[in-house]
């Protein structure tokens, strides 16, 4: 009887050596990514960008027995954003001030640790954080916070390539994971509140080399150059700090844009400004646009789009679902970027109706003033930039959202190089509504929210659901939960003792699987006894 | 962008001053004229009464300084309300530009300049802020201080707010304890805080890394044995609860075991009417917290 119940296992742990023949990432391994489901091997766990799992070896019936693994410390101060990548039995991850680590996946012991020297002098809006590597062959890739690109040899840790992509005292920086698609790097700029002009880059895999560049301010004589005011366009803005996805059969990446600058005062940039807050669509191997999609126009509630764009199949329809930091959550058409559907997924003040193609238009009246506006959601958004996931088995889209109203008001502010370039200030409206959060399953196919489970405040915890008929958040005062992915029920939690701000991801080695996720200065990984 | 926890604070990230110091470096002649024309002036306004520079200060304030103390300056119930003549940390010119420039140690006050607060400020820009404050500080009418030793006797005595606030180690423990609330809060927000105080609940525990702090929240439970306790959280997550009772007692429960477990925003603080406490007893009151404050 015994040996009978070792079959899986022995059939999973057969599955993980033979993934691990050469230990060679290849594009097309990426492609095929669902076909070992042990590995994570890109950001959001595939190129559709649904942080779903099909392990089901955990799962409702047994989550509740969940103990921690392991636990990893970086030891250092900021938020710990990472989302690991493992790959047969390692698991490599980023963490505060661009250090990095390749770990024994089970037992979290480290392979190599490096640590990035950075200027004193950098300008991370946002904290010292990074959200991790991407992989392909035998090298790891991230993103700076001096703003260089730079390629890791995945078994030691060295320094393969360094590429300065521009000059970071001008406030340019990297946050996100890379996404690595063929023999390209891919990653989109940080500094949208230091009056850059944003960018989208590609570089060769092997040699660092730069293969193009899309600028998400379009420069004089290009389409959309005439949605800015004067030379607004040279600071504009619309960065691109949270990693695409790809869609191979249209060989198309799917990248999001961050705020036009300054953030929250629309003079001075009069028309849209194109393409911040938007949805790129862009060749992969050229980086030319195919087209493009904005959520918000002349932004002034710093509503970046920045959340992972999520590829999902309804029947015959192909489709984009988006929950944006502006409170709808978008169905759009993948291949003509047309809208489907448009619907709030919170409560929100500054739309209350659409235009002919389904675009919410903005109320005039949401406009920050000397006195102050207030309007729903405020700056911190709906969402943010925290991961949402799509389960396939559900059909559900789930969210980390935000229940908190600002309010606006505007103070110009000269624009000086390298220096923050806001032009007003926001406040949380706290005397009378307290903030709160929830975690919202949303069905993409009538934008209708079918279960929540609040918060007691707002979460910065990314997603994942799992063939397990689970998904697990965490949450601002530290727990980690399993949720009965159906319902919302939580089934399962445990206290890691700080906030999460990073995405949950889920492997197997050995054939155990397991669940990780960042939070305080730690990452942890959960497994069954 | 911006994308963390504690957003308002997100905006200074590195040193302006290190960025002067570039400046100096470089090549620009004229911006090393200015600068030195600025650098060295602190104890001196070189805008006092230049109404454009003022205006180009309340600006500057709004971006850097009106989260804690309002919009218009009169303290926002988390700093002092500067359109009062007398400021806390010195009155001067000079004293002014200390305080803006370097923080004031031991409280919420941070550096203007130098990884602190807002967008930071260069010199001149502290200097416009300056010149915004006296702008409407001469507007700002003066308001009597009252009795403090009259408010001590009226806060351990007859308003009773001793039984759940302490003041320098002696009092309750239910309500926040006030020892600080003279300098950090403007007394217009004191005075509210005592007529309604529901309308904002004061901030508790602040954990590392969460972006919000638990609130006085108002707490009623029925225990698993069918026991009714009525307290303030103490700290509330989605499976557990620390809570305190009008004892002092300190209860700690499982969500999920409880009976009931209602969660309120009407302080357990009754609101003090002018019946109650008139406008003069709680100016006195007011001028109490404010001298403990000042010391």
């Amino acid at each position: 009887m015994k040996k009978l119940f070792c079959w899986p296992v022995i059939l999973l742990t057969a599955g993980v050596f033979a993934g691990s023949v050469n230990g060679q990432v290849t594009f097309q391994r990426l492609l095929d990514s669902s076909k070992e489901p042990e590995n994570w091997m890109t950001y959001s766990g595939d190129y559709a960008g649904r942080r779903f799992s099909t392990l089901d070896q955990i799962n409702k019936a047994n989550a509740h027995a969940l103990a921690p693994k392991w636990v990893y410390q970086t030891m250092a101060t900021d938020r710990f954003e990472t989302t690991p990548l493992v790959v047969d039995g390692i698991l490599y991850g980023t963490g505060q001030d661009d250090r990095a680590f390749a770990l024994d996946a089970r037992t979290g012991r480290p392979i190599w640790q490096y640590q990035r020297q950075l200027p004193s002098d950098i300008r991370p809006c946002c904290g010292r954080v990074n959200r991790g590597f991407a992989i392909l062959g035998d090298k790891v890739f991230m993103g700076t916070l001096d703003a260089h690109v730079i390629a890791l040899d995945a078994k030691t840790g060295s320094v393969v390539w360094d590429v300065a992509a521009v000059d970071y005292r001008k406030g340019y920086s990297f946050t996100p994971a890379p996404l690595v698609v063929k023999n390209l790097v891919i990653i989109g700029v940080s500094g949208g509140e230091y009056g850059i002009r944003g960018f989208v880059d590609a570089y060769d895999a092997d040699t660092g080399a730069r293969k193009w560049r899309f600028y998400t301010v379009p420069g004089p004589g290009e389409p959309g150059h005439e949605s800015w005011e004067g030379d607004s366009w040279k600071i504009g803005g619309a960065p691109a700090w949270i990693t695409g996805v790809y869609d191979p059969v249209y060989n198309q990446l799917f990248w999001t844009t961050g705020n036009p600058s300054p953030s929250n005062r629309g003079a001075g940039r009069a028309g849209d400004n194109l393409y911040s807050n938007s949805l790129l669509a862009l060749d992969a191997d050229t980086g030319k646009l195919k087209w493009h999609f904005q959520f918000t126009k002349h932004d002034e509630h710093d509503w970046d789009a920045t959340q992972v764009p999520v590829m999902i199949d309804l029947g015959e329809k192909h489709l984009i679902a988006h929950a944006n930091r502006n409170g709808f959550f978008y169905v759009l058409d993948r291949a003509t970027g047309k809208v489907v559907s448009a619907n709030p997924y919170g409560k929100v003040t500054w739309s209350k109706s659409a235009d002919a193609e389904g675009h919410p238009v903005a109320e005039k009246s949401s406009s920050p003033t000397l006195e102050g506006t207030r309007v729903c959601p405020g700056a911190a958004g709906t969402t943010n930039w925290m991961s949402p996931t799509y389960d396939p088995q559900t059909k559900l889209f789930y969210v980390t959202a935000r229940e908190q109203c600002d309010i606006f008001s505007t103070a110009p502010q000269p624009y000086e190089e390298g220096h923050a370039y806001y032009g007003s200030a926001y406040f949380p409206n706290d005397e009378t509504e307290p903030y709160w959060g929830a975690l919202r399953a949303i069905d993409p196919s009538d934008g209708k929210i079918k279960w929540e489970f609040k918060h007691p405040s707002p979460t910065w915890s990314g997603v994942l659901s799992t063939a397990g008929g689970l998904v697990f958040s965490g949450d601002a005062e530290g727990n980690f939960i399993a949720f009965e992915a159906a319902s919302g029920k939580p089934l399962w939690h445990f206290q890691m003792g700080a906030a999460v701000y990073a995405g949950p991801m889920a492997f197997a080695v050995d054939g155990k699987e397991y669940i990780a996720i960042a939070a305080g200065s730690a990452l942890f990984t959960f497994g069954l006894p | 962008m911006f994308d963390t926890k504690e957003y308002w604070l997100r905006r200074v990230s590195f040193s302006r001053k290190g960025r002067i110091v570039l400046a100096l470096t470089g090549t620009s002649l004229a911006g090393l004229l200015a600068m030195t024309m600025v650098v060295g002036a602190d104890d001196k306004n070189p805008f006092a009464g230049d109404a454009k520079a003022a205006k180009l200060g309340e600006f500057q304030f709004r971006i850097n300084c009106a989260f804690c103390h309002g919009l218009s300056g009169r303290g926002g119930g988390r700093g002092p309300d500067l359109t009062k003549a007398q400021k806390r940390h010195g009155n001067a010119d000079a004293e002014l530009f200390r305080t803006i420039s370097q923080g004031v140690p031991g409280t919420a006050m941070p550096a203007g300049t130098n990884g602190g607060i807002g967008v930071g400020m260069t010199d001149e820009e502290i200097w416009q802020v300056i010149t915004y404050l006296r702008s409407v500080q001469v507007k700002a009418p003066e308001k009597p201080l009252g009795d403090a030793a009259h408010g001590k006797e009226l806060f351990y005595g007859s308003a009773r707010c001793g039984t759940c606030h302490m003041v320098e180690g002696r009092g309750g423990r239910l309500g926040p304890d006030l020892t600080v609330a003279g300098s950090v809060r403007s007394a217009d927000s004191l005075v509210d805080s005592v007529r309604n105080p529901s309308r904002r609940l004061a901030q508790g525990i602040k954990e590392a890394a969460k972006e919000f702090p638990q609130e006085y929240e108002t707490v009623t439970v029925t225990t698993p044995d069918g026991k009714k306790i009525t307290g303030v959280t103490m700290n509330e997550d989605n499976f557990s609860l620390q809570m305190m009772d009008a004892d002092e007692k300190i209860h700690l429960f499982e969500k999920d075991k409880l009976k009931s477990f209602e969660k309120s925003r009407e302080s357990l603080m009754p609101p003090y009417d002018a019946k109650m406490l008139s406008d003069k007893d709680l100016n006195d009151l007011v001028a109490y917290l404010l001298s403990v404050g000042a010391k």
